[in-house]
């Protein structure tokens, strides 16, 4: 058996380089992967592509990793009321944004995921989020063309894992983790509890360990 | 003779609440729409849907309660009640932009007299402005309310010919249920349906930027 389970955070995200196109779960303060997020702030990765819901909160979640200056492009939903330090970055232009509807964000990495090169959808047409973008009427409908979001790595949050990488979540910390774990090609996920093979119930799992390349267990971490 | 007081946000929401059903999906976004499940009409169950993956969401979390877990789309803690379900956020969004929601209901800043909405930038404020679920619910919602007040601070008209601010999605609000009135957008314009108590479709006419249609005596909105 390939070995995914990592001794600690830091050796998990050893390898990330400078320049990586990098996914981050999490929503409204639940399922955010930050015992990673602060590992690969203290490993120093800079001139980062983040694809997250939002670029943090204060000091927490993404807001670390702008605080740091290491992330140089963000596509996100909601960038956020309380992402002090992206926006002091992208105020003073040391950070761009590409703001994404929420589900389209969704379904861009779910499209690279599946191995399909985009689709079209009515959701933004007539809005900014059309600007440049290919329009057609499918159906009767005008419809824009929306391109698949790949990454390289995908740092998420998990409540448990077996040793072969299947993975469950609790309550609505699940949010964008599955889909970000099917998308990138690398998925490194922190979980809170490892069991061994066989463990978790076939019919619960989640996300099927093939999406997933590196466990490492840690306690959650939450800020408000 | 002065005009007669305006209703209180709790109002709109109360009376918003009385257009859904017995049974209902429903996604009920920032502000004044995230009363609503506050209001509803003695006897019915209706099933809120969270854009972060939860369907069957309760009321708010008593304190001692609080599970941060289990959150609702502005992150606040949440229940759930018997046959909630929680799903991942491509899944969630597919339910708003696949039209399997019964209702949304949305707050604005802007409605145009074709039901375009704008909700979710301020021109020349600070920021990017946040798009979050806005535009994939707008787009694929079966059946869109609007809750908001019906003019800015300064008295300006937030019902329009044309919006002014930043779009969301085109022709998408059936209903629009404001501090003075309820309106339904139809083909030909802005039908009236209900005015406060107190004030008359004329005067609420006077400070809509766009023409409403009506016939005879417009009824008062009720709230047994």
């Amino acid at each position: 058996m390939k070995r995914k389970v990592f001794a600690t955070l830091d050796e998990a995200v050893a390898d990330i380089p400078d320049g990586a196109r990098i996914m981050f779960g999490g929503f409204g303060g639940a399922g955010f992967p930050n015992n990673l997020i602060q590992a690969l702030a203290r490993k120093g990765t800079r001139n980062i592509t983040a694809i997250s819901n939002n670029c943090g909160t204060r000091d927490g979640e993404l807001g670390l990793m702008f605080k740091n200056n290491q992330i140089k492009h963000a596509i996100a939903a909601f960038p956020g009321p309380h992402a002090n330090y992206f926006l002091e970055r992208y105020a003073a232009k040391e950070v761009t944004l590409e703001l994404v509807p929420q589900g389209i964000l969704c379904e861009r990495m779910r499209a690279a995921a599946a191995g399909l090169q985009g689709f079209y959808t009515t959701v933004g047409v007539g809005t900014e989020v059309a600007a440049g973008k290919e329009e057609r009427v499918i159906e009767g409908q005008r419809c824009i063309l929306e391109m698949p979001i790949h990454a390289d790595f995908a740092l998420i949050k998990a409540q448990k894992a077996d040793e072969l990488g299947n993975l469950t979540y609790r309550l609505a910390a699940r949010n964008f983790n599955p889909i970000m774990a099917m998308a990138a090609k690398t998925t490194i996920a922190e979980v809170e509890e490892i069991v061994p093979v066989g463990a978790i119930d076939p019919e619960h799992v989640i996300t099927p360990a093939i999406f997933v390349h590196r466990i490492v267990k840690a306690k959650g971490l939450r800020y408000a | 003779m002065p005009d007669k007081p305006r209703l209180a946000r709790e109002q709109i929401a109360q009376r918003a609440a009385q257009e859904l059903t017995d049974g209902a999906y429903v996604n009920l976004g920032w502000g004044i729409p995230n009363l609503i499940a506050d209001y509803l009409p003695a006897g019915i169950t209706v099933y809120f849907h969270s854009e972060n993956g939860i369907l069957g969401m309760g009321r708010r979390a008593k304190p001692g309660e609080e599970d941060y877990d289990l959150v609702d789309a502005m992150k606040v803690p949440v229940t759930i009640i018997p046959g909630a379900s929680f799903f991942h956020q491509a899944d969630a969004h597919l339910m708003t932009r696949g039209g399997h929601l019964d209702a949304a209901v949305l707050g604005a800043f802007q409605v145009s007299e074709k039901g375009d909405l704008a909700n979710w930038k301020i021109p020349g404020a600070k920021g990017t402005g946040n798009i979050g679920g806005a535009m994939d619910i707008a787009a694929g919602a079966k059946m869109l309310i609007v809750c908001m007040e019906h003019t800015t601070k300064d008295g300006s008209p937030k019902i329009v010919k044309e919006c002014t601010y930043p779009l969301t999605a085109l022709a998408c609000v059936n209903t629009i249920v404001t501090d003075l009135a309820v309106m339904d957008v139809k083909p030909e314009g802005l039908l009236l349906r209900e005015v406060a108590p107190g004030w008359t479709a004329e005067k609420v006419q006077a400070v809509t930027g766009a023409a409403l249609h009506f016939k005879g005596h417009v009824r008062e909105m009720s709230f047994v």
